[in-house]
């Protein structure tokens, strides 16, 4: 029962042929080409699939494509087309990321969180970046890298 | 990871059509909201359905309002969309800080309360707080609506009163009491978790107050010993500390991978002991701001 599925993609308008049990993630990365969001835990646990959805950040493993079907998603490649953005600019100046896989997942949590809220605290950093693992243990570089674009 | 399983996708407009639907696959039908646990149980095969019906596509499932009766919380309502809510905070807080536990903000942006209790795992943390409000579930099926109190809705682990062919239609919380609440959860860190226990306190005027543990035994507990000890009395460490003794008649927690059986006892006795109190002293306006960790 394939169906077209019509979303925007970074700001493009791409229609595509799913199946109903194809994952978002998947068909993001390997029919629309869009590589930053990675298979991580599969689960829903570790975030590194995140995608902006809607406005609102998400797990993108855990959800059908068909289910996006008229949906907005935003990756790291359309956050930064004109160039890099000032979270990114900080996590560079802070060394923040060792391995990368984590760092498309935190840039979305972080960007997500810092548009609800200009001025978060380390707490509230720590509880937005709460779902997205980083198994190099940077943690402390990436939570001071977003409170110095908190400032 | 795609799915192995093959199976038809329905997104209705109307609930009457998704009912339609769910008689028409019975079992073999599955409704989904969020998704966060159901693609989890295709991907791992634990549910294997004919039919997928989404329900994002009725509007009405989307509310979420204050009415003459109480708060109508739609079944597709999020967890984010509660902690966000000025409502849910101001009137619900036991609720609202419920939602604040749940997994990590990118789950909570997609899942449900509804869907939580649907699950109806042991270790979910919406259902103390809506037993300890009074919830009602309001379920449709083909021959019409009923409504259960949300302490009837929970049969067993995985296991609710929903029949093959009914979905839960919403959820109503009678008009809030004056109260001083406290939601506990004990998780292996506090990041994102599944509980190891929980609990849901409110103080009430006139000295009454509702204690339910979850995920310490196969559905959610509401302590009436504990509540007949403490009805009428006025919250002191002694009594909370009378009410400790009474945690191990009530609750019956097993040994599993993510706690022990006596630690889940243990936790359950200090959260107890620490809710009664921030239940109590914020009935009162005092004692820590709701969202204040006290485990």
């Amino acid at each position: 029962m394939k169906k077209t599925i019509t979303l925007t993609l970074n700001g493009e308008t791409r229609a595509v042929d799913v199946e109903p049990n194809d994952i978002l993630l998947d068909v993001v990365r390997d029919r629309l080409g869009v590589k930053s969001p990675k298979y991580g835990c599969g689960r829903g646990d570790c975030g590194s699939c995140t995608m902006i959805m809607d406005g609102k950040t998400v797990r993108s493993c855990l959800i059908l494509a068909i289910e996006a079907d008229g949906s907005e998603i935003v990756t790291v490649e359309g956050l930064c087309r004109d160039g890099l953005t000032p979270l990114q600019e900080a996590f560079l100046k802070h060394n923040a990321f060792q391995c990368g896989y984590c760092a498309p997942g935190m840039t979305l949590a972080a960007t997500e969180l810092l548009e609800r809220k200009a001025k978060p605290s380390r707490e509230e950093i720590q509880e937005a970046i709460a779902g997205n693992l980083c198994r190099c243990t940077g943690y402390t570089a990436i939570i001071d890298a977003i409170l110095e674009v908190a400032k | 990871m795609a799915i192995a399983l093959e199976y038809d996708y329905f997104k209705p407009a109307e609930l009457a059509e998704a009912v339609a639907l769910k008689a028409r696959f019975g079992a073999e039908g599955r409704f989904l909201s969020g998704g966060t646990d159901l693609v989890n149980d295709l991907n791992d095969e634990s549910v294997r359905p004919e039919a997928i019906i989404d329900l994002k596509g009725i509007g009405a499932l989307k509310k979420l309002e204050m009415t003459s009766t109480g708060l109508f919380l739609g079944p597709l309502v999020t967890f984010s969309e509660l902690i966000d809510s000025r409502t849910v905070k101001s009137r619900y807080p036991l609720l609202w800080e419920s939602a604040r536990e749940v997994a990590s903000n990118g789950i909570r942006n997609r899942a449900t309360v509804a869907g939580n209790i649907c699950s109806c795992v042991p270790c979910m943390d919406s259902a103390p707080p809506l037993i300890a409000y009074r919830a009602l579930v309001l379920i449709r099926g083909p021959e019409g609506e009923r409504e259960i109190a949300a302490a009837e809705f929970f049969l067993g682990p995985r296991k609710t009163v929903l029949k093959d062919d009914e979905v839960l239609a919403g959820l109503i919380l009678p008009r809030p009491p004056k109260q001083g609440a406290a939601f506990l959860k004990q998780k292996r860190y506090r990041g994102e978790d599944l509980a190891q226990s929980n609990v849901a306190v409110l103080a009430l005027e006139g000295k009454e107050y509702r204690v339910v543990f979850g995920s310490v035994g196969p559905t959610p507990i509401e302590a009436e010993k504990i509540e007949k000890l403490l009805r009428g009395k006025a919250m002191t460490a002694k009594l909370a500390a009378e009410a400790k003794k009474l945690v191990r008649k009530e609750i019956a927690p097993i040994d599993d991978l993510r706690s022990s059986r006596e630690y889940r006892f243990l936790m359950a006795e200090v959260m107890l002991e620490r809710g009664l109190k921030a239940a109590a002293d914020r009935l009162k306006g005092k004692g820590p701001a709701y969202g204040t960790h006290l485990v």
